[in-house]
């Protein structure tokens, strides 16, 4: 499993082809406190750079944009009654939704770890 | 993921660098997250809005407020002039006593909602930090040549609120009468472990609380002082605007403006008695005209289904038909759902009309509510 980063903030966990997708830590604590996830519908087809979810916390929406293109096969159901989650546990428990990807290479566009922890403390 | 952006929270300041407040220090060591809001840099919050609003309603939080405008109106005449600025009765503020009022301009639009209160020398407003430099220039204008206006910039604005309030602060508080002497909007000069202090019951989040008028540079020894009482945390922005949105209680900029009058932003009550008969302040015939013919869109209280939250701008319809706007809303922390200010036509302005919101492409069901939508705690 290999795990990727966009500029923003989402991760993707790749294994085979599905992608699993949150967002980051450093997101959810800009966030602050979440009080509801707006998931994509599972059979949806979506394009890398879609947004296709929204991440409400108590001031403010924002939108969650898919780092790849292909099917949403799977979504977080458990954030309905604990969105709570996506502060808590944002890279493992609270991830939001899954892909199978149509364009893998789209991943070659995307940061690892490292990359995005440098991209974080330039901000 | 980007933030969807509020139109109103980017506003348009003459400003580039915001201003700091005396506490900007105190802020960053305490944790506080630092946003610009009204041209300072201020706390949003320390370890979590919905943490600081929880606390607040069963503890006590420490809100600074320096940023909003604290004016000293004196001088040969001031009452009248005053009188003659706001839609207030001054002969009925006694010594002490804190009073909720308008700002109006001449169509009756609403151009702040500020706080007077009376003491020996004259008249202390409070005032809201966006609007504050306006404010001071419509007053300069208005109020004549003998009668001074000071603006109170050297002194810091701090606010205690939540059921232990009083307990915390009573004991830091010594002065001619106890700090118990004082009720809901009631005021008076105390010294604050060391400082002089204008200390009033009030606030902006629904609970029993005190505002602390007192030099900006004893502002960092009494916050320290006052969190260091085990009932008391400080709560940020962000906590502020979610308890008083919960209090019903409407935000200049949003729930009000130069578009909105008294009347229907329910606020006849800040046009005290004898003004409404009598008139003369800004706007008077357009209120009196609202007062006896009522108005064509009220601002009301909206408790949604679901957990998506409604935000301002977001449009209210009643079937097809757009019947009004969100001016506030958020996830209301106390009852654990979305709650919403709005303007709606006055015909479905009654308790439990069933609405819909749109957002994001999605209609969301909502019902017209009584405000607050948690009850004040007031110590009257």
């Amino acid at each position: 499993m290999t795990r990727y980063f966009t500029e923003d903030h989402e991760w993707i966990d790749v294994e085979g082809d599905t992608g699993t997708v949150g967002i980051t830590d450093y997101a959810q604590g800009q966030l602050g406190d979440i009080t509801f996830v707006e998931l994509p519908e599972v059979g949806a087809s979506v394009s890398k750079g879609d947004s296709v979810s929204v991440v409400d916390s108590v001031k403010a929406a924002s939108d969650v944009y898919t780092p790849v293109s292909g099917a949403v096969s799977d979504a977080n159901a458990a954030l309905a009654d604990q969105p709570e989650l996506v502060n808590t546990d944002a890279e493992k428990g609270g991830w939001l939704f899954r892909v199978t990807l149509s364009d893998p290479a789209e991943l070659g566009g995307l940061m690892d770890e490292a990359a995005y922890k440098v991209y974080v403390e330039s901000l | 993921m980007s933030e969807i952006s509020n139109p109103d929270d980017d506003m348009d300041l003459d400003v580039v660098e915001p201003w700091l407040l005396p506490l900007d220090v105190w802020h960053r060591a305490k944790g506080g997250r630092m946003v610009e809001f009204a041209g300072y840099m201020m706390p949003v919050q320390y370890e979590g809005i919905i943490a600081e609003h929880l606390w607040t309603r069963e503890n006590a939080g420490l809100f600074d407020v320096s940023h909003m405008g604290q004016l000293f109106v004196s001088g040969e005449g001031a009452e009248a002039a005053l009188e003659a600025v706001l839609p207030i009765d001054l002969s009925t503020l006694l010594l002490g006593a804190v009073r909720y009022s308008l700002l109006l301009d001449e169509n009756g639009g609403i151009l702040d909602d500020l706080m007077v209160a009376r003491w020996a020398q004259g008249f202390y407003l409070v005032v809201n930090g966006a609007t504050k430099w306006d404010d001071i220039g419509t007053f300069r204008e208005l109020l004549p040549d003998e009668v001074t206006l000071n603006h109170l910039d050297d002194r810091a604005l701090l606010a205690i609120q939540g059921p232990k309030a009083f307990a915390a602060l009573d004991r830091h508080v010594s002065g001619e009468h106890p700090l118990s002497a004082l009720t809901f909007m009631k005021g008076g000069r105390f010294s604050l472990g060391g400082v002089e202090a204008w200390i009033s019951r009030s606030g902006y989040t629904g609970e029993d609380g005190f505002e602390i008028s007192l030099p900006s540079e004893a502002a960092g020894h009494v916050a320290d002082l006052l969190c260091g009482e085990a009932e008391v945390k400080p709560a940020g922005l962000g906590a502020r605007d979610s308890l008083r949105l919960e209090a019903g209680l409407p935000l200049y900029g949003h729930d009000l403006s130069s578009e909105t009058g008294p009347v229907d932003a329910g606020l006849q009550f800040g046009v005290n008695k004898r003004r409404r008969v009598e008139g003369g302040f800004p706007g008077a015939a357009r209120v009196q005209a609202d007062l006896a013919n009522g108005t064509a869109r009220r601002r009301i209280g909206l408790a949604l289904e679901g957990r998506m939250a409604a935000r301002e701008g977001a449009k209210i319809f009643s079937g097809n038909q757009e019947v009004g706007i969100v001016t506030s809303g958020g996830f209301s922390p106390s009852l654990q759902h979305p709650i919403a200010m709005a303007y709606v036509d006055t015909a479905l302005a009654a308790e439990g009309t069933a609405l819909s919101i749109e957002m994001r492409g999605k209609r969301l069901d909502a019902k017209v509510v009584s405000m607050p939508f948690v009850p004040h705690r007031y110590h009257r």
